[in-house]
């Protein structure tokens, strides 16, 4: 299951400012592979992916550190009205969520997305968009 | 054996036809053989769905009253052309509104009446005696007006050059996005469902041939723009009244920063007259060969990276210098194919009976590039080749020293065989300075990945290159990377000064 976790950096005491992916990890034993990371001066944003069955106690702790926790259950969405199974965003994605099926019809495994937005960009029909 | 075309259309007309799709076709001709074949199948149908912006719709309105002369018109805001008679007006697909925030053009206004939305008219004129009125705004529906005629000057490619990028930054093309370092490959095209590539002699494909158009029932004009079958790019310029067409066949989209385009849905009944029309439409996605080009240079030739078939194309990856590298399609194969279906469906229901060309297109023509008249400037044109440069080993002291004795901003730094390994300005110099004493010599600060450009480049791809990177200057180098010029931002005032040398 992916968690976008966001997180303050401007006190002293916010979680931005601890080491908290690497607490949770020594305090729950569960392994988290984060895939993406955007962290500036002032906020930070991470997506992390951990296994189903640990995603409930990996959450309760991040939220206890004061980590805002997101589940994303669908991060990248397809409008089907507006698709016309081109296949324009398959080889745009590094993850290969897109591909076809036997009937040259679009299938999207959004659990592998990371929410790198290329294509939402590169798709001519303004057919995929992010979770809100 | 052959068969005449009034047999077809009689078997079409009590219902005994055989009508395949193109992709059907080579099956069933492994299968009976070419003889085989031919007795056994009329129609063989074609489709092909993917973006075509040379495409557009005449409309005429009818007359106002007190009534108007169009001088100028839009529609939701996308000017169409209105230089033909009063209430007449050409909208073009690619044509951009004027005043939206989001990407919006005359493709979105076309699939907006198809879908039978409403579209707000306005136009302007200067008044005449017989024309007195000056402005006009109304709403109107596609059966509001008296006609929408589509007429599409370029459709329906024969084969396209497919697509990557083998420079270092993603590129925005009207081939979709093209990953840096050759990272995907875009292609275009229904293989073999395409409509061209079943007949590529232009035996039965020609002017007056009835055809699927966008949901509806069209007609062949004849040759498309830029038709150039005698390189394997053949055209058509078709054409179908907009009333009869369906959204799911006429689909508005804007490449990312490129434009805005329309996806078209066209296909074409061949009928299967003799064994050499059996044998083009047995085509294969195998047989039919395209390029893969390099968008990454500017220019009108490119260099093809690797020559791969729509078979390569459509597994998902294909072979670049020794390494797999994905694609992906801008057209529907999917939608091809329910082109294809659909129009197999109305012969079968005896909607749609066939005919020959009028007047043939030629199979062996080909387009020719712009004659060009005026010179297009070269960066030899405008360079400077007074090169004040420096080596490598030299102390950041004698770099200052020259950038002041010379009042320039850049020196291109050189190796002991004078060839170009860096490059160093004032800034870096400057920079070295105030930051660090101990930094002495030139190579230990000069930038080593130089921007350059050479004395054939175009000005206009170099000054694209000076703001890309955002820099001041481009050393200019031959072949074997000597430096032989320095092209800076002033120079190019040059082209405005009247100063070139011709």
């Amino acid at each position: 299951m992916k968690l976008l976790l966001a997180f303050s950096r401007r006190g002293q005491h916010d979680p931005g400012r601890e080491p908290v992916i690497a607490r949770v990890v020594k305090e729950t034993g569960v392994l988290v592979n984060v895939e993406k990371a955007n962290i500036d001066s002032m906020a930070g944003e991470m997506l992390i992916d951990i296994p189903d069955a640990d995603a409930d106690q990996v959450r309760r702790r991040l939220e206890e550190m004061g980590v805002a926790v997101r589940v994303m259950e669908n991060a990248i969405a397809l409008d089907e009205a507006e698709c016309v199974d081109c296949g324009a965003c398959i080889s745009v994605c590094p993850q290969e969520v897109f591909s076809f099926d036997e009937d040259w019809r679009l299938r999207v495994s959004s659990e592998r997305c990371v929410l790198c937005g290329k294509c939402i960009q590169a798709c001519p029909h303004g057919a995929l968009s992010q979770q809100g | 054996m052959e068969k005449s075309l009034d047999l077809i259309n009689a078997r079409i007309r009590d219902g005994t036809a055989r009508i395949v799709t193109a992709e059907e076709m080579p099956g069933i001709v492994d299968e009976l053989g070419e003889e085989g074949a031919l007795a056994e199948v009329d129609v063989v149908t074609t489709g092909t769905f993917g973006a075509m912006c040379s495409s557009g719709a005449f409309f005429n309105f009818g007359h106002a009253d007190p009534p108007i002369r169009m001088e100028r018109v839009w529609l939701n805001d996308v000017e169409a052309y209105a230089g033909i008679a009063a209430v007449d007006a050409y909208l073009g697909a690619t044509q951009e509104a004027e005043s939206k925030d989001q990407l919006y053009g005359g493709a979105h206004v076309l699939e907006e009446l198809v879908a039978g939305g409403t579209v707000e008219l306005r136009a302007t004129s200067r008044g005449t005696d017989c024309y007195p009125r000056r402005s006009i705004v109304t709403e109107l529906l596609l059966e509001d007006m008296n006609q929408a005629i589509m007429v599409n000057p370029r459709n329906s490619y024969q084969r396209y050059n497919a697509a990557a990028n083998a420079t270092d930054r993603t590129l925005h093309t009207y081939m979709g996005t093209l990953l840096p370092r050759c990272g995907n490959v875009s292609y275009s095209g229904a293989g073999t469902l395409s409509p061209l590539v079943n007949d590529p002699d232009f035996r039965v494909i020609g002017s007056g041939v009835p055809i699927f158009l966008a949901g509806g029932e069209g007609m062949v004009v004849g040759e498309g723009t830029q038709h150039s079958a005698g390189g394997g790019f053949g055209t058509l310029m078709v054409t179908g009244d907009m009333k009869g067409m369906r959204q799911e066949f006429l689909r508005a989209a804007v490449m990312n920063s490129y434009g805005v385009t329309l996806y078209v849905g066209v296909g074409i009944p061949i009928p299967v007259l003799d064994t050499g029309i059996v044998r083009s439409t047995a085509v294969r996605d195998e047989d039919i060969l395209t390029d893969i080009i390099d968008y990454g240079t500017p220019r009108r030739d490119r260099p093809s990276l690797a020559k791969v078939s729509y078979a390569d194309l459509r597994s998902g990856s294909v072979e670049i210098g020794g390494e797999s590298v994905r694609t992906s399609s801008l057209s529907s194969y999917r939608r091809a194919r329910a082109v294809a279906q659909e129009l197999k469906g109305w012969i079968e229901a005896g909607k749609m009976e066939l005919a020959l060309p009028t007047r043939r297109i030629d199979p062996a023509k080909r387009s020719k590039p712009m004659r060009e008249t005026a010179v297009t400037p070269r960066v030899r044109d405008i360079m400077n080749r007074q090169v004040i440069s420096i080596t490598e080993d030299e102390e950041i002291r004698v770099a200052a020293k020259r950038l002041l004795r010379d009042e320039t901003n850049h020196l291109p730094v050189l190796d002991g065989n004078g060839t170009l390994v860096g490059i160093i300005t004032t800034y870096d110099v400057s920079k070295a300075v105030v930051t660090d004493g101990r930094l002495r010599q030139v190579k230990d600060i000069m930038t080593r990945k130089v921007i350059k450009t050479t004395p054939d480049e175009p000005v206009d791809i170099a000054a694209q290159k000076l703001e890309r990177n955002n820099i001041s200057a481009l050393p200019v180098v031959d072949a074997t990377n000597r430096v032989v010029g320095i092209l800076s931002a002033i120079d190019l005032g040059k082209l405005f000064g009247g100063r070139r040398r011709r």
